[in-house]
């Protein structure tokens, strides 16, 4: 519901509700964020590290998100591939053997 | 077995240091021994709220660093005899705590003690990371407005991931302390409600302290609020909030002023 329609029903010295759905949105999104320092940098990099052995990856398409819930927390792991993902690039493998 | 708790909130200015010498006198009440410990490096407070701020000698920092010993720092309460301080040190920086130092004196004081409230510093810096750094619970002091809801959102994931407890894989107990609390604004629409600001924060209720004058009337004598008058609305409303620390089971209300007969009859405000 925007704000607008909030102030509407709710009367108008009811702000409330405002700082309710203002807050909700912020935090909704720095929940995103702030997991991503510490713990969440460490899965990245490691999750980084296992599927690049066998998939060729650009790092900066490797998203780790973790959202808290009230009972349940998910852990959202997000990775593009491109389509020709089964082919090592080269030089890695002239690298390792 | 002793218990260690963080009172903390991101935040300045929201009741962390009221909170905790009212949840510490209100325990000692209770008959548990208790010590609360001043972690605001430099910008100590927790002494003069607690009146004890003339009987300073040596501090945390002078045990930390092996200056004083623990029993030379402690201050008993001149009203509550299980009912102790250790002041924080007002002329040295934060940097001179550090966790291993913290971890000794709190090992210490847990085979001294029922309880240990641990008045954080606003902010999340060294000093606030290190109050909560060895808690067994934690109490989230938060005010029903956005700004204090959001830092305490973001302490709550601290708690969640920097504490020994969260890296050895254990729970921090975790409960929302919602201060200065007006129940009539909050019915009108004009503040966050209790469940408003449960369902943002997730986590469970301690205790609704109303916004009331006793407060600051406590604090200007030096007294916490659950001993400076323990029958104002904010006393019985932090009593109600240790009674359910020690694991009873109170009814969640939010303490109303009590009119005396004259000025009802006058309808004046009970002062």
């Amino acid at each position: 519901m925007s704000m607008n329609l909030l102030r509407l029903f709710s009367g108008r010295n009811a702000s409330a509700p405002v700082a309710r759905e203002r807050l909700q949105i912020l935090l909704a999104h720095e929940r995103g964020l702030l997991g991503q320092s510490d713990l969440l940098a460490t899965l990245r990099e490691e999750i980084l590290a296992v599927v690049s052995k066998h998939v060729v990856l650009d790092p900066d398409k490797v998203m780790v998100k973790l959202e808290r819930g009230k009972t349940v927390s998910t852990l959202e792991v997000d990775i593009e591939v491109p389509n020709n993902f089964d082919k090592k690039a080269p030089t890695e493998k002239r690298m390792a053997g | 077995m002793a218990k260690v708790l963080v009172v903390t909130s991101g935040k300045g200015g929201v009741g962390k240091t009221t909170s905790t010498a009212a949840l510490g006198a209100a325990l000692a009440q209770g008959g548990q021994s208790v010590v609360v410990i001043d972690f605001d490096v430099g910008l100590r407070n927790l002494d003069l709220v607690m009146g004890a701020e003339r009987r300073v000698v040596f501090d945390l920092i002078n045990v930390v660093q092996g200056v004083a010993k623990l029993p030379q720092a402690l201050i008993r309460d001149k009203r509550l005899e299980n009912l102790w301080l250790l002041p924080a040190s007002q002329t040295r920086d934060k940097d001179a705590l550090t966790d291993e130092g913290v971890g000794r004196v709190i090992a210490e004081l847990r085979s001294r003690f029922d309880w240990i409230l641990c008045d954080s510093p606003a902010g999340i810096e060294r000093g606030a990371t290190l109050a909560m750094r060895y808690a067994d619970e934690a109490v989230i002091v938060t005010n029903p407005e956005v700004s204090s809801v959001r830092d305490s959102d973001r302490i709550i994931g601290m708690l969640d991931s920097k504490t020994v407890r969260a890296e050895r894989g254990e729970r921090v107990e975790k409960h929302v302390l919602i201060t200065r609390y007006d129940p009539a604004r909050a019915a009108r629409g004009e503040m966050l409600n209790i469940d408003d600001i449960l369902e943002i924060l997730a986590t469970p209720l301690l205790g609704i302290i109303p916004e009331s004058q006793d407060v600051l009337k406590a604090s200007n004598v030096g007294t916490p609020v659950t001993l400076n008058n323990a029958e104002s609305a904010p006393a019985r409303a932090y009593i109600d909030a240790a009674r359910r620390l020690m694991g009873e089971q109170v009814a969640m209300t939010v303490p109303a002023e009590r009119k005396g007969f004259m000025n009802r009859l006058l309808g004046r405000r009970a002062a």
